[in-house]
């Protein structure tokens, strides 16, 4: 049955106005403070370190998000909290509506459900960039005085890039922390709900699959081809993590010198990948790194879009009915 | 009679199978105001849920000026305006700034708007807590702020679930007067209540509603004659000699309780107010008091399911 009208209208009003609730709102502050706060730390001891270490480094600029300062790197940290910032920002969207008992009422304007849903997933998504961005700038402003070394263009479309994919991944767990707030009517369940799955998958799957890999699948040093393809096996499981796409994604973008997503893991058992033709170490153009990752950036966004379906599905079959 | 705005054939609504509005038949004419009264859980709601699109239909259709909300839901939300049972508004902004988001989703440019919800919260009294958080505002000030909206919306029909339920007597009086003034204002109105009488006074008709059927239809005068058999109560104080059998002879009366020396109940099949003003003046007395007894939906509903199930017995 064909609907009339567009699907799409009000939702500009409706992402305006979400929007201005999330910039004024002192949850999503303090939040991005904390964000913001973390990530400052983080690169300022990084920024120590690389000064004393890497001075003739062509990437110096992209080493600050990589680098480890003490233990942690800027991009391990981004992983872990991004999805945090998500979930804060998406675990109420929809069933605060509810428990305002503003629903029935803006439903009840000339608009359809699907510029609501759209509506609040853009605010948030775009109340997550502009800090992300703001975090971005900052880090690299205070990378350049701190390093005093001119970047070069393709460090910084790097960086930029390794941004867009942040934001991407957080694209992943807003979805996901919005279909809780469908699904579940009190928003203290959507929170647990989402937070227990960010547990899981970011904690305790890397650590479990890990273990379930070794006893089926046991990496041996045998010929290289099956060496790979115990790596390939290895990485699929992985993957179902978005962490785990995240981090593959940007170590790749973040140094030129990596050719593969397989190649940390061999360099830790001691290996190399080397292609007949190709010079060991040399830096890999942009486009062949973008190249290397593009299945992982799909996989990303793709999951983005089921999550947001799937909460799309519920919601426009949900009773509107406090 | 002019013409009609809503109109509904074999509305029909299953939960999981079972009906919980079964196949009701009725319409709303252009400029009145229609009341659907019913005990909570009859099927008010959802009705007024279906007449808005905003849950599926199972079974029957209804026309709202002239669209299907199914097909047509944003012609219809356009026209109409709803005020949903215990409505909410986002406590966090001011009563101005929620009118002015439904304002934008509505379609307003940004001045038409601003003046015209300066004359909507003028309307419903609350001009002085424009700027006000909502989250401060009682009940009865939400209730006004959503009748606001639908005044700002310019709407053709206000649709009013339980409009009056959680409100204090005066508040409710208040209420009540503004609803009757988007009558005048050439605004349909549709109410839903569960209190019989706290709104019997404004509505022109009533559809009574029992377990999602609608088992009376027509204004109150018309179903009091249908129900009650047309009897109506005269309570007349008087002083004079001789009134009982005075009073017995008047035609029309069909019987006379006496409660004390000067008073009586006269229980008649028409007006007949005039007569026994009359009658007593004629016998010399003097009249202390004549007050017809309206009869309440309360009392219509109320003898509707004795007599239901008096004829129940008798058939089985
Ligand atoms: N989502 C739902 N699922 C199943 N039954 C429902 C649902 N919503 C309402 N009902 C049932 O439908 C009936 C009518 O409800 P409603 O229209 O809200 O009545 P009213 O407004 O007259 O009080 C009630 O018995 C209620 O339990
Ligand atoms: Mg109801």
């Amino acid at each position: 049955m064909q609907r009339e009208g567009s699907p799409w209208r009000g939702l500009g009003v409706v992402t305006g106005k979400e929007l201005a609730d999330h910039l004024s709102s002192v949850r999503i502050l303090v939040i991005e403070l904390l964000v913001v706060i973390t990530g400052f730390v983080i690169v300022l001891v990084s920024l120590q370190q690389i000064r004393n270490v890497t001075a003739e480094d062509p990437f110096l600029l992209l080493r600050v998000f990589t680098r480890s300062g003490e233990q942690l790197s800027f991009v391990f940290v981004l992983t872990l909290l991004v999805p945090l910032v998500a979930i804060g920002l998406g675990f109420d969207l929809v069933n605060s509506e509810h428990n305002q008992r503003t629903l029935s009422r803006i439903l009840s304007q000339p608009i359809y459900r699907d510029a609501l849903l759209f509506g609040k997933f853009l605010a948030g998504l775009a109340t997550i960039a502009i800090s992300l961005t703001a975090m971005w700038m900052v880090v690299l402003g205070l990378a350049l005085y701190q390093l005093g070394v001119p970047p070069s263009g393709e460090e910084i479309a790097r960086a930029a890039l390794m941004l867009v994919v942040t934001i991407a991944y957080a694209g992943v767990w807003l979805a996901l922390a919005m279909l809780c707030s469908v699904v579940f009517r009190s928003a203290a369940t959507a929170a647990l709900t989402a937070l227990g799955v960010w547990l899981f998958i970011s904690i305790l799957w890397p650590l479990l699959s890990g273990h379930l890999v070794n006893v089926f699948v046991p990496l041996q040093a045998g010929s290289p081809d099956e060496l790979l393809s115990g790596l390939a096996t290895r990485q699929a499981v992985m993957r179902l993590s978005p962490g785990a796409l995240f981090g593959e994604i940007v170590s790749v973008l973040l140094d030129p010198s990596v050719r593969s997503t397989q190649q940390s893991q061999l360099a830790a058992m001691g290996l190399a990948l080397v292609e007949p033709g190709s010079i060991p170490g040399a830096p890999l153009p942009l486009l062949q790194s973008v190249l290397i990752v593009w299945p992982q950036i799909v996989t990303l966004i793709a999951s983005t879009i089921v999550l947001f379906v799937i909460g799309y599905v519920v919601f426009q079959r949900q009773e509107v009915r406090a | 009679m002019s013409a009609q705005v809503i109109e509904a054939q074999d509305l029909t609504k299953r939960y999981n199978g079972v009906p919980v509005v079964k196949g009701i038949t009725f319409s709303v004419a252009q400029g009145e105001i229609f009341g659907l009264l019913g005990p909570n859980g009859a099927g008010k709601t959802t009705t007024i849920l279906m007449m808005l699109g905003l849950t599926e239909i199972s079974d029957g259709q209804v026309r709202v000026l002239g669209y299907d909300p199914v097909r047509e839901p944003l012609q219809v939300k356009r026209r109409v305006g709803y005020l949903p049972d215990a409505v909410g508004f986002y406590d966090s902004l001011t009563a101005a700034e929620n009118l002015r988001y439904t304002g934008r989703l509505i379609g307003l440019d940004a001045g038409e708007c601003d003046e015209k919800i300066r004359s909507a919260l003028d309307h419903v009294g609350l001009h002085d807590v424009t700027d006000r958080r909502v989250a401060t505002f009682s009940r009865g000030m939400r209730q006004r702020l959503g009748i606001a909206e639908i005044l700002l919306k310019d709407a053709q029909i206000a649709i009013l679930d339980e409009p009056t339920s959680g409100l204090d007597p005066q508040a409710t009086i208040e209420l009540l007067e503004i609803i009757r003034n988007l009558k005048q204002r050439d605004v349909t109105v549709l109410l839903s209540s569960h209190l019989l009488d706290r709104v019997q006074s404004v509505c022109d008709r009533v559809a009574l509603f029992s377990q999602g059927n609608i088992v009376l239809l027509g204004s109150v005068d018309e179903l009091g004659r249908q129900v009650l058999g047309g009897t109506f109560n005269l309570d007349v104080e008087a002083e004079g000699s001789g009134l009982d059998a005075r009073l017995k002879a008047i035609p029309g009366v069909t019987d006379v309780e006496t409660f004390g020396p000067n008073r009586w109940r006269l229980k008649t099949d028409r007006d007949v107010r005039s007569e026994t003003a009359a009658t007593v003046m004629g016998a010399g007395g003097k009249l202390l008091r004549l007050a017809v007894e309206v009869p309440s939906l309360e009392m219509i509903y109320t003898r509707y399911f004795r007599d239901e199930e008096l004829g129940g017995r008798d058939a089985a």
